[in-house]
């Protein structure tokens, strides 16, 4: 009886299981064994125990990147918050079939490649493009302004690649509020900003919580868009990894970043599991 | 009506097309326990909700306490809600939710502990201050729903089916509960059920509502032994009906000629040639082997069907229609498939009118 109650559960999960052992497991560990190594003078990795990478971490330069990524990764995922969660609102509030019209605006941009995006995106913000057409003979400006290779445009393109993951979230944890809460708050004598701050603030937090974490997370490691938008020339973690792996070839090192990112992921998942527990109590 | 606390007049309500509650007048009284009954759709939940705040009407104004509610919002109401699913506030323990409208109010902090300790005994939820409402039963959130909106001290509790999900025995007790709770503070409490046997047994005065009419507005007792329409009399209770045409009147006797066959009953303002319905309950039905006088009511016993307190006869007749009488005890003298004849007391069955609407409606659902 038992054996047979086993082979469904091992044909079911175990496929994805060694799925995600040899493809995530596995090279995240080894990601973790690099950063400990050190760099061959041809770029290649030395199997020599070192905390160097880690120790270069701490060099003004990169802790200047890093502190810059977290203040842009924080700036976005602000960002999208606050854009956002009206917008869920407004959106949890409409019928049904209108709700789902706009859920499905809101995923445009996941279908259209990132790349042809932001290429598009420096056609119309070029110095002699569309925008800055537009801004000269509307008599706004006098010169062209210069949008990118800018932090703001680099800002611009994150927060817009990153508010669907903040909306969907959202989304879903205002629609499953119970109408009846809000009801009963006001019928107790709550006016409708008590009732936002008491009960639908903290009864949608964990989906405020998943958007910050699907927002900030990528934000924080993403390089095409502050490689496309920036020029390269403006430096995130996430492009600085890239070129670790890539041109400069210092595997350890950009296995070190890698693992900074890792932890930081790991501390806001930890943080969010503490707050599951909001979550599950939201149904009654 | 000077000591009414709660006022509708003309009342109306739509949705999009739909026409939820139609010209309602009705004066809620101070203190008293009125239940507003009906099928689902009937618009009682609508006209509850009218007065709460959360709908507006699409004509006619209600009033509190004199006061035109009109442009209050909800929370500027004197009235609170027990609603059909507690709602209760999930990530706040049974103190605070019993405790939202003091905080809201911004009561002291020691007033509100005193207040809501007192409340809290009043439901007998003692010990459960620090439980979130998941870890209680259904009767215990029902508890503290009420707790909750009585914080308040409201003029007027509003209660939208609140023993709904409750199973049937702790129900019974609920309703006993909530009757004793009611007459102890005086608050007038306004209660929707589509339960009649929770309407009967809990109100001062029963509203039965139809398709967005008060059909008949009066006591348990009124509404039951006297219901005014063919839908009261069958929704309220049990009950067998007929339809007929006065072929005599005699003493306040009515003579009726019904496809089941001639039968008597008590009924006044009635003329030769109207058409009529009856209604007479199952206890009331009396039975012989041989015809009665005034009676030609034959039918053939089908079966026996043992309720518990009672034994309820089903019995066929000449034009289909099945009609159940109820005795404390099987009789041992008749069996399935006898030929008897039923008859009653004229005066325990009751005449209705044969209304405008009621034709309307009774040849729509032909």
């Amino acid at each position: 009886m038992k054996k047979k109650n086993r082979l469904p559960a091992l044909a079911m999960a175990g496929p994805v299981s060694v799925w995600m052992i040899l493809f995530v497991t596995i090279p995240m560990f080894f990601i973790i064994f690099i950063s400990f190594m050190s760099r061959g003078i041809f770029g290649d990795v030395v199997y020599d125990p070192s905390m160097e990478s880690y120790l270069t971490l701490l060099d003004s330069t990169y802790f200047n990147v890093i502190s810059k990524s977290l203040k842009v990764a924080a700036f976005t995922t602000l960002a999208c918050l606050g854009l956002g969660y009206p917008f869920a609102y407004y959106i949890a509030k409409r019928p049904k079939d209108q709700a789902a019209k706009y859920i499905t605006l809101i995923m445009i941009p996941f279908w259209t490649n990132t790349l042809m995006r932001l290429n598009s995106w420096l056609l119309l913000f070029q110095t002699s493009g569309p925008v800055n057409n537009f801004l000269q003979n509307s008599g706004i400006t006098d010169a062209p302004v210069r949008f990118v290779y800018t932090d703001e445009l680099v800002a611009l393109g994150m927060v817009t690649s990153m508010l669907p993951f903040a909306v969907l979230p959202m989304y879903s944890s205002i629609e499953k509020l119970n109408k009846s809460l809000l009801e009963a708050s006001a019928d107790l004598g709550a006016d409708a900003k008590t009732t936002f701050q008491k009960i639908t603030l903290p009864l949608t937090f964990p989906g405020i919580f998943s958007a910050i974490i699907l927002v900030f997370i990528p934000s924080l490691g993403v390089y095409t868009v502050p490689d496309m938008l920036g020029g390269g020339k403006v430096l995130y973690i996430g492009n600085i990894i890239k070129n670790q792996f890539g041109m400069i070839r210092n595997w350890p090192l950009g296995a070190a970043l890698s693992c900074l990112l890792i932890a930081i992921t790991g501390l806001l998942i930890f943080l969010y599991t503490r707050f599951t527990s909001i979550e599950e109590m939201e149904v009654v | 009506m000077s000591d009414s606390i709660v006022s509708l007049q003309g009342v109306h309500k739509k949705f999009g097309k739909n026409t939820v509650v139609r010209d309602m007048n009705l004066d809620i009284l101070e203190g008293e326990f009125l239940t507003l009954l009906g099928p689902s759709g009937c618009g009682k939940t609508t006209t509850l909700r009218m007065i709460a705040g959360f709908e507006e009407t699409s004509a006619g104004s209600i009033t509190v306490q004199g006061e035109s509610v009109e442009n209050k919002e909800p929370y500027q109401r004197d009235v609170n809600t027990v609603f059909q699913n507690y709602a209760l506030f999930p990530h706040m323990t049974v103190f605070n939710n019993v405790a939202y409208g003091l905080t809201i109010r911004k009561v002291p902090k020691d007033e509100i502990a005193s207040r809501v300790g007192a409340m809290i005994e009043l439901v007998q939820l003692k010990g459960y201050e620090s439980r979130k409402p998941d870890e209680l039963s259904g009767g215990q959130k029902q508890r503290v729903a009420i707790a909750r909106a009585l914080i308040n001290n409201p003029k007027v509790l509003l209660l939208d089916e609140p023993l709904g999900a409750l199973d049937l025995k702790l129900r019974k007790q609920m309703q006993v509960e909530l009757k004793r709770l009611q007459k102890r503070l005086g608050i007038t409490f306004v209660y929707v059920t589509h339960d009649q046997e929770e309407a009967l047994t809990m109100s001062d005065r029963i509203a039965v509502m139809r398709e967005g009419v008060i059909e008949q507005l009066g006591t348990p007792t009124d509404i039951y032994d006297y219901p005014r329409t063919r839908f009261v009399a069958g929704f309220i209770g049990e009950s067998n009906l007929f339809d007929g045409t006065v072929k005599g009147v005699e003493d306040g006797i009515l003579q009726v000629k019904t496809e089941a066959g001639n039968l008597l009953v008590s009924g006044r303002n009635f003329e030769v040639g109207e058409r009529l319905h009856i209604s007479i309950r199952p206890e009331y039905v009396e039975f012989s082997k041989e015809p009665v006088e005034g009676f030609d009511v034959p039918g053939r016993v089908k079966d026996f069907i043992y309720m518990g307190t009672v034994v309820k006869t089903a019995v066929d007749l000449k034009n289909g229609q099945e009609i159940k009488y109820s005795r404390f005890e099987q009789d041992q003298t008749i069996r399935a498939n006898d030929s008897i004849y039923l008859y009653w007391k004229p005066a325990r069955a009751v005449a209705i009118k044969w209304g405008a609407i009621e034709e309307e409606r009774y040849e729509e659902e032909k």
